[in-house]
């Protein structure tokens, strides 16, 4: 195995100082709070890469009497599967983010919204809870924070569809305006963060914004932990600096024989092995090449895979996982499915992919929600880069 | 509030209030955005996506319905964008729905279709996905027909059933592929707490929520030399039905329609307005003896409120809803039922026709009657005392069917000796018109006086405010009713269901001190029924409305009471108000029910 890409361990480290972090932090005013996560300049890791530090602000500037602090553990993006590795060995990291956040908003309660899938993790989670409201009392913190667990659908990981799930409604995604900063959770300013964002927040908190900074490229700055799957000898959950080739990538965590990559899980990109060199790991940017976002899970493919059956799996889980609500996501992933079996039946010319390219570029465009609009990624990357196989 | 906006709409600038959306800036200056799920009188959902629109600057459409304007925002509404997005988010409808539209119920007045019309040429693109789902039919119901295969998920139904009427029949179940609406447990319509108001009906853009339509069945009764069929139309008919044979809404047509049913065969075109008035007499003498027994006699046990017994999505609500409260309503039957009763019974020994040979025929516009009509109650007279509702929307289908010219009809009366009514009768159609009717009389049998209002019209009860308070001080009145000098009388109006929900979870809580309470189902009362034509508006409502009022004050005769068919009926046949025939005839019982 190469050593090739800088391994950190920024986040697993195994530090137990949040008293201190705490104490430190809440001695600063929330603007220089604030200041430092801007000048950080770390955008959210669930995938969309919204600033962080400007998340809190707008939520801080948000009128309203009562504000919250939602912890994002929905991890449901098919390969990805980080956060429930951070919330069972550092979830004081978490915790911490939680409540300077908290202070900074000025929200008192917390949860943390949990996948129904990781009911398991809840015991361990909840002892550091009370260890850490212990902590937060002692020091006079107003803020408490409960678990929340899903019932398991991928929708609501959104975060406006995370809400209704709290609300005890269905879970379906809102329209947007008002935005979560606004109107959030029972309608109020509401922070949502991914469980690793929170848990990056503390080591700036700990050692500043220029040692993160430090890290990665422009637009894209820090470290980030992949979920690293498929046809890898060493799969596992690896924190690596933003900004690497996707080739560089696939040096060190291939089989040798890699086709393609999946990065960002079913709702990300497919990049097939002549692109590997172009494509940099990170937000979009203004990077030569193709910068892919991503919330850190890395399928690797091998020459014996067929894309079909990947982009086969991929949309069967969206037919499955769209909410229903709204026409393009419902109806397109269903006639993506179909489309892509009659053309492989021969029943459809293979003249149709262009109509389902166009669909799938129709629903980017007017789905009401991240999910319907990201079907695309998959489905025309796959399609696109591997039209031979879709076909024959 | 008052600070404007202002944008540009397909390079037209345009200056509206804060927090409108684009739709309503853009209808403002009369650029058509086509909609789905959107509708006037529930709230945004935002999920068809067939109004999206181009906004400068940004990569993804915007929907119409439910993004506010901003300062400087640039939209497109007809861009290549836009035009190829809409298209095949249509298309991809058509591919869940199963477009049999030459033999659909909804067939030209089907919303999805008047889409495709405009934006699909040649055939839909996408695969059938309606033979992939092993679709049934739901049609137990009386009133109802759900047709899944048909439905586009624009969940207006859902918010229908929920919002407007806090019903909660239909919901949202499953998702993905799978998604549909459903019911509790996916039990047929007939099974749940469905109210059969068909509020759902009159939002549903195509044919998956339809009535359960009596045409053939009908047509079967004039056809048949046998038989005499006898034909009834309530209040709000007469004011809507112009608008399914290409009338203006407001349109008064009571002497076109009689010609018209004249002329399709029936051999007697009777009112409900007749047993309207009748409803009247028998529900304002039950009122005043509730007052007695409970104000004079105090006796314990007796319930005031008394609330209304007319409106029979109302009745079903309350079995449901409210099954401990039942002694609430009036056991009077509504002037359908009232109106069954007395056709197979005094109408037919009258013109000597074996009750037995007689097919009593109602005209509503309403879903919810032709589940009374079934109700195991509503046989006093032996027979079923109606044996099939058709609502305005089928009598408009039947007229064409018939080949009947409407507008050029001739001015036609209705039969006598259950045909005669009263501007009294007439306002039944309009929410707060029951109240208005029963107080025009009951305070002249209390007092011996008209009512002191100006031309008769008791004008706060009327209005479309959801709940509407009055009160009636009652002065000298006759030696009969002396324990009612000085008291006020207190009534409240309550339509759409909702509204009924607040106003009686108040009296739940002993929070309502009224004596009397009006509530109808619908919004607007009859005129906003399940079974008008369509589409339904505030606007629409509020014109029909006008004409109900515009009609009453037409009447010669405005007080029930002074209906000589009514003096009639009850000297040669009822005796006397609440008799022992009244309590055979015209007076039921309730049941309760279950919510789930």
């Amino acid at each position: 195995m190469k050593k090739g890409l800088k391994r950190l361990d920024l986040i697993f480290k195994n530090e137990h100082d949040c008293d201190v972090i705490l104490k430190k932090s809440l001695n600063r005013s929330n603007e220089e709070l604030v200041e430092d996560l801007i000048s950080s300049g770390l955008k959210g890791r669930g995938g969309a890469g919204f600033p962080t530090g400007l998340k809190w602000k707008l939520t801080a500037e948000a009128p309203g009497d009562e504000k919250y602090v939602i912890c994002n553990a929905d991890e449901g993006e098919p390969g990805t599967f980080k956060d429930r590795e951070i919330l069972s060995s550092v979830p004081h990291k978490v915790l911490t983010g939680m409540a300077i956040c908290g202070r900074i908003v000025g929200a008192q309660r917390g949860f943390i919204y949990l996948r129904g899938e990781y009911k398991f993790l809840i015991p361990e989670l909840q002892k550091a809870i009370n260890d850490f409201h212990e902590l937060t009392d002692k020091m006079k913190l107003p803020f408490r924070v409960e678990i929340f667990t899903g019932a398991g659908a991928y929708i609501c990981g959104e975060e406006s569809a995370l809400f209704e799930s709290m609300e005890g409604h269905r879970g379906e995604p809102r329209n947007k305006p008002p935005y979560p900063t606004d109107a959030g959770y029972r309608n109020r300013p509401t922070v949502i963060n991914n469980v690793e964002t929170l848990a990056h927040t503390y080591s700036i908190l700990k050692y500043g914004p220029e040692k993160f900074r430090d890290l990665g490229v422009k637009d894209s700055r820090g470290s980030k932990v992949f979920s690293v799957s498929g046809d890898t000898p060493i799969p596992g959950i690896y924190e690596l600096e933003f900004g690497m080739t996707l080739q560089k990538f696939v040096d060190d965590f291939g089989d040798g024989d890699a086709k393609a990559v999946q990065v960002g899980g079913a709702a990300g990109f497919c990049v097939p092995r002549k692109k590997f060199d172009k494509t940099v790991i990170g937000y979009q940017g203004k990077l030569t090449g193709i910068s892919l976002p991503t919330g850190g899970s890395m399928m690797i493919f091998n020459s014996s895979r067929s894309m079909y059956n990947v982009l086969h799996n991929y949309l069967d889980f969206f037919v499955e996982e769209s909410c229903g609500q709204c026409t393009p996501c419902r109806v397109g992933t269903q006639q993506l499915l179909l489309g892509i079996e009659a053309v492989k039946r021969g029943d459809k010319s293979s003249q149709y992919l262009e109509k389902l390219l166009e669909l799938a570029e129709t629903m980017r465009v007017t789905a009401k929600c991240g999910l319907g609009q990201s079907v695309a990624n998959s489905f025309s990357s796959i399609v696109e880069n591997f039209r031979e196989e879709m076909i024959y | 509030m008052d600070e404007k906006v202002n944008l540009k709409i397909d390079n037209l600038s345009v200056s509206v209030d804060t927090g409108t959306t684009i739709l309503e800036a853009a209808r403002k200056i009369n650029i058509r955005i086509p909609t789905l799920c959107h509708h006037e009188d529930l709230c945004v959902a935002g999920n068809c996506r067939v109004c999206v629109v181009e906004e400068s600057g940004m990569g993804r459409l915007q929907p119409a319905c439910a993004i506010p304007v901003s300062e400087g925002m640039e939209i497109h509404t007809n861009s290549m964008k836009v035009r190829n997005a809409r298209k095949q988010i249509i298309e991809l409808l058509i591919s869940e729905h199963r477009a049999e539209c030459t033999t659909c119920y909804k067939n030209g007045k089907c919303e999805l279709q008047a889409l495709s019309n405009e934006y699909i040429v040649g055939e839909s693109g996408f695969l059938p996905l309606v033979p992939l789902k092993g679709y049934t039919i739901d049609e137990f119901s009386p009133s109802i027909i759900k047709d899944d295969s048909k439905c586009i998920r624009c969940q207006r139904c859902v918010r229908t059933c929920d919002q407007l009427q806090s019903v909660g029949a239909l919901t949202v179940a499953h998702k993905g592929g799978e998604m549909k609406i459903s019911t509790f447990f996916d039990k047929p319509i007939y099974e749940v707490v469905c109210t059969n108001c068909g509020q759902c009906v009159n939002r549903c853009p195509t044919g998956a929520l339809t009535e359960k339509t009596y045409i053939n069945e009908v047509w079967n009764a004039i056809d048949n030399p046998e038989k005499f069929v006898v034909v009834q139309t309530a209040p709000a008919v007469r004011i809507a039905l112009g608008e399914a044979l290409d009338m203006e809404p407001g349109e008064i047509v009571t002497g076109k329609m009689v010609a018209a049913l004249r002329r399709m065969g029936f051999n007697a075109v009777l009112d409900t307005d007749w047993s309207a008035d009748l409803t009247i007499i028998e529900e304002g003498n039950e009122l005043l003896q509730r007052l007695k027994r409970v104000l004079k006699d105090k006796e314990p046990g007796v319930k005031i409120p008394m609330t209304t017994s007319c409106s029979p999505g109302w009745i079903k609500f309350i079995e449901h809803t409210f099954p401990d409260f039942l002694e609430h309503l009036s056991t009077a039957k509504s002037p359908q039922q009232m109106f069954g009763a007395l056709a197979k019974t005094f109408y037919a020994g009258k013109i000597g026709v074996e009750p037995s040979n007689m097919v009593s025929v109602s005209v509503m516009p309403c879903t919810a009657k032709k589940f009374e009509a079934n109700r195991p109650e509503m046989r006093a007279s032996g027979y079923q005392d109606v044996d099939f509702v058709v609502t305005t929307r089928e009598l408009a289908m039947m007229i064409k069917q018939a080949g009947i010219d409407f507008r050029s009809l001739p001015d036609d009366d209705y039969d006598t000796i259950m045909g005669e009514s009263t501007g009294a009768s007439v306002i039944f159609g309009a929410t707060g018109g029951v109240m208005e009717a029963a107080l025009r009389t009951v305070y002249e049998v209390v007092t011996g006086r008209e009512i002191p209002f100006d031309g008769l019209n008791i004008m706060p009860v009327r209005g479309m405010e959801n709940v509407r308070e009055a009160s009636l001080k009652i002065e000298n009145p006759l030696p009969e009713w002396d324990f009612l000098d000085g008291v006020e009388v207190k009534t409240c109006v309550a339509h759409g269901l909702s509204n009924a929900k607040k106003v009686m979870e108040q009296v739940k809580n002993g929070e309502a001190d009224y004596h009397f309470i009006e509530i109808m189902a619908c919004p607007g009362g009859c005129l906003g029924g399940g079974g008008q034509p369509l589409p339904t508006s505030p606007e629409i409502r509020k014109k029909r409305a006008e004409a109900i009022y515009r009609e009453d004050a037409g009447k010669k005769i405005r007080k029930s009471h002074e209906n000589p068919e009514i003096i009639q009926v009850y000297e040669e046949f009822l005796v006397e108000p609440l008799g022992h025939k009244s309590h055979e005839l015209l007076h039921t019982t309730y049941t309760p029910r279950n919510r789930y």
